[in-house]
């Protein structure tokens, strides 16, 4: 029996007087990968920030509505306690340019003041990077500072960042968009293996790398949620007119 | 990682944003302390009589800044009759030559000469436009003139006034430019007739900026314009001039004389604050980095 | 530069009114090239012009402190003394004063700019209250220094007396510490003003990596904001202190005027500008002129090359 991990009800978010999430009402379960998607615009990736509460951080940025973790308010715990559980990789790789490889792994833990023991350390580093497929690659140059690494590898270092911070959900903003093709299925590799142990939600552009890595996927349009259904059905048998349109490719 | 970690967290970002909070504005303290106690020093000493008349010999109360104001003003008009025009050229020279072996020593120089001390700027007009009209052979104690003092302020008008309006000029399209020349207009036309006009506003606040940077400065006059007691309007001789005034009689022993120096420092600081203010106006309109 | 080879040719008819007003228009033309040759070569004349500026600044500085250099070597830079009266001339006690100044109002203004850097470029960019800030900010910098320097006489100098007095130093009022109190007001705006452009121009996918791991706003400043603009707030910084350097007026009119050692920072002295300023007009002996301006070259030096590695850190910031 499948446990739901992410909850919305009835949830709205706002830029000042545009309304860009309406009414959107979702279950999410835990051990998925669930893809999100959408033409450009139509409030997906304001939904996903609104997940681990980063929308607040843009002035003139207001939500309402449900958005509940493991049957917890999010918007009743403090933010940073939720972007603990709920990790975020973003669109472009942004690994920390004055930290070496080693630093920006275990960045989470220093921003947040929590000193561990050297062994530690190094296990939660081992670890990480293992995780994302990047430890033989880097394990000799620990030292250094990523600006060597390519955008795959640089991205995996955001991921392994977040990875090693233990989160229960990781969301992904259009993670590989900014990627070459090769980058891209490597990623998408890692996004199988990590399943396993977090709950991913991925905001994607791209309908075919829907289709190739999630189990359920969310159709957005013009801020509200069209259709949210196994992937497979989605793309085979969509029970609305627009997710019809969209995947034909009437518009993108 | 608990509540009590996470509270100290939190409580450190709180305290660390109010202290910047407190030091930013700290700042403001001594401008308003020096604003308010200028006002209130000058502001009883100016009226009429202080306006229109020169400062009388020590030890005779009364008297004016006459000379320093009529001074000021000519020698100002002179440096900017001479800086404008070679700045905006200069200007127009480098936003023309945007790349150019040459362009790019004349944009280091110009750069060189912004940072350049204004005391420095003073001791070299003084050898180039004083000495060699000294004519006293043991102590070198005349030539001073207010053209040497303009000479010496319009040199440290010109990096502010070359760097503006080449910044004004390359956020203007090329379109422009290349739409005037292809009307078969000659380009010392499309200049002044096309470009400068549609960017007069970046350069007129560089201008104005450049003015209100020299209106309060001493250094260069110190041994240029030199100062002088009674009211010239002959440039070829030394001037006096506000803030030359404020500095000689500031460090006087003199009550009458200080008297004058608050009243001065004053009117100087309305009309450099007016200028700044004035830029500042202008300058919104154009958003050049100047 | 076009010539008159350059024209195209016109093929007319040979009637003398079609001649003549060819002939015309033909001169116009020419004279139109030639006004825009001579024009765009006196626009590079005055771009030649600061070369020459800066180059005839250079020359003459060295030039009149030949006699300096020559007759006093280059021991005059660090010896102690300085009394014309007996032909005695030392640097070593104006380089100090410098020194001391410039660095003591860097170290106390460089909290304030950098706090006011940041609540411009990361806590409120926008608004009615930072704009005032920043304005304000601005304006310390357009008062001219013979009122920063007839202010601190008036006012700040009978305040360090009485606190001199407190703490048991000899209550002078004028000195190295006064002066830096009034150069790090004056010197405030030019690293503020630096690091806010710097600061704003950090790119908010870092500053959202570190939200999204849960760091505080200010562990965001601290982690990322200011480790990614280290180099612009040390131009800025570099910039404050060139300004600080080159400041005559005020300095002058607060530091005391001796020509001694200053025995500590609440001790009279004075600066390299200062002394100048002081001196320049009572050098009656062609050696005294010459140190004075050996100073002045020094002076010029220093301020030049501390200004252009500033500009540099900004340009390469600015273009990465």
């Amino acid at each position: 029996m499948e446990s739901t991990i992410i909850k919305s009800r009835n949830f709205n978010a706002s830029f000042g007087t545009n309304h860009v999430v309406k009414n959107v009402n979702i279950d999410i379960p835990r051990n998925h990968i669930i893809a999100v998607m959408g033409p450009s615009g139509c409030g997906k990736t304001t939904y996903l920030r609104c997940i681990n509460r980063m929308h607040e951080l843009i002035p003139g940025a207001t939500c309402n509505g449900e958005m509940k973790l493991n049957d917890e308010d999010v918007y009743q715990m403090h933010p940073i306690f939720v972007r603990l559980k709920i990790g975020m990789v973003f669109q472009r790789p942004n690994p920390f340019p004055n930290l070496s490889i080693y630093d920006n792994v275990i960045a989470g833990y220093k921003l947040n003041g929590i000193s561990l023991p050297k062994a530690e350390r190094d296990e939660i580093v081992q670890r990480s990077l293992t995780k994302v497929a990047l430890w033989t690659e880097v394990k000799d140059s620990l030292n250094k500072k990523g600006s060597f690494l390519s955008g795959g590898q640089q991205q995996r270092l955001c991921i392994a960042r977040t990875v090693a911070m233990e989160p229960e959900v990781i969301l992904f903003d259009e993670p590989t968009s900014a990627l070459d093709p090769i980058s891209t299925s490597t990623v998408e590799e890692l996004f199988h293996e990590l399943k396993a142990n977090y709950t991913l939600i991925i905001v994607t552009h791209n309908m075919q790398q829907a289709a190739r890595v999630s189990d359920k996927t969310a159709f957005f349009f013009l801020g509200e949620l069209v259709e949210y259904d196994e992937t497979k059905t989605m793309f085979t048998n969509p029970k609305d007119q627009r997710t019809q349109n969209y995947i034909t490719g009437r518009f993108s | 990682m608990d509540a009590k970690n996470v509270k100290l967290r939190l409580g450190k970002s709180s305290g660390f944003q109010w202290l910047i909070y407190v030091l930013a504005f700290a700042c403001l303290v001594p401008l308003m302390a020096i604003l308010f106690y200028i006002v209130q020093a000058g502001v009883t000493k100016i009226n009429w009589h202080f306006l229109v008349n020169i400062p009388k010999p020590v030890g005779e109360s009364g008297g004016g800044i006459a000379n320093a104001l009529v001074g000021s003003i000519i020698i100002i008009l002179v440096s900017a009759v001479i800086a404008i025009p070679i700045g905006i050229m200069a200007g127009v020279y480098l936003s023309e030559n945007r790349r150019g072996r040459l362009a790019y020593w004349v944009r280091l120089c110009t750069d060189i000469l912004q940072g350049v001390p204004s005391i420095v700027i003073g001791i070299v007009a003084y050898f180039w436009l004083v000495r060699p009209w000294d004519l006293g052979f043991i102590h070198h104690k005349g030539g001073f003139s207010a053209i040497s003092g303009s000479c010496a302020l319009a040199i440290m008008m010109l990096p502010i006034i070359v760097r503006s309006t080449e910044e004004t000029l390359k956020l203007l399209p090329d379109t422009l430019k290349e739409a005037a020349l292809a009307l078969g207009m000659p380009f010392h036309r499309v200049i002044f007739k096309v470009i400068v006009p549609v960017g007069i506003s970046g350069i007129l606040s560089g201008v104005m900026l450049s003015v209100a940077r020299i209106t309060g400065e001493t250094a260069p006059l110190l041994f240029t314009a030199f100062g002088n007691p009674y009211l010239s309007v002959n440039i070829a001789k030394p001037m006096q001039s506000l803030p030359l005034l404020i500095y000689n009689y500031a460090t006087s022993p003199y009550q009458d004389w200080l008297n004058l120096a608050w009243g001065a420092s004053l009117i100087l600081l309305i009309w450099v604050l007016f200028l700044n203010i004035l830029t500042k106006v202008i300058t919104r309109k154009w958003k050049v980095q100047l | 530069m076009i010539t008159r080879s350059d024209l195209p040719l016109r093929v007319i008819n040979s009637s003398p009114q079609a001649i003549a007003k060819a002939k015309a228009r033909a001169r116009r033309s020419f004279r139109q090239i030639r006004t825009e040759n001579v024009f765009r070569r006196s626009l590079m004349i005055m771009g030649l012009l600061m070369i020459v500026l800066v180059l005839g600044i250079c020359l003459t500085l060295a030039m009149q402190s030949r006699l300096s250099i020559s007759t006093l070597g280059a021991k005059y830079l660090w010896s102690k003394v300085w009394d014309p009266v007996q032909d005695v001339y030392g640097a070593w006690p104006f380089l100090l004063g410098t020194l001391l100044t410039s660095f003591l109002a860097l170290i106390i203004s460089i909290p304030f700019s950098i706090s006011v850097a940041i609540f411009l470029g990361e806590y409120h960019p926008k608004g009615w209250l930072p704009n005032f800030l920043k304005n304000a900010v601005e304006l310390i910098a357009a008062v001219p220094s013979v009122i920063y320097g007839f202010w601190g006489l008036a006012v700040l100098v009978p305040i360090v007396r009485s606190f001199e007095s407190s703490i048991g130093v000899a209550p002078v009022g004028v000195g190295i510490f006064t002066s830096s109190l009034i150069l790090a007001v004056m010197v405030i705006p030019y690293a503020a003003s630096l690091g806010r452009s710097m600061i704003s121009l950090v790119p908010s996918h870092l500053k959202e990596a570190a939200y999204a791991l849960g760091a505080t706003r200010w562990e965001v400043v601290r982690s990322v904001i200011l480790p990614y603009t280290k180099s612009g707030l040390f131009a800025g910084i570099l910039l404050s202190l060139g300004r600080a350097l080159g400041e005559t007026m005020a300095v002058t009119m607060v530091i005391g005027n001796t020509s001694d050692i200053p025995k500590s920072i609440f001790a009279p002295g004075n600066t390299m500008a200062s002394v100048i300023a002081n001196q320049f007009t009572e050098a009656d002996k062609p050696v005294y002129l010459s140190a004075l301006i050996e100073l002045g070259l020094v002076l010029f030096l220093v301020t030049v090359v501390i200004n252009l590695i500033g500009k540099k850190i900004i340009d390469r910031f600015t273009n990465e």
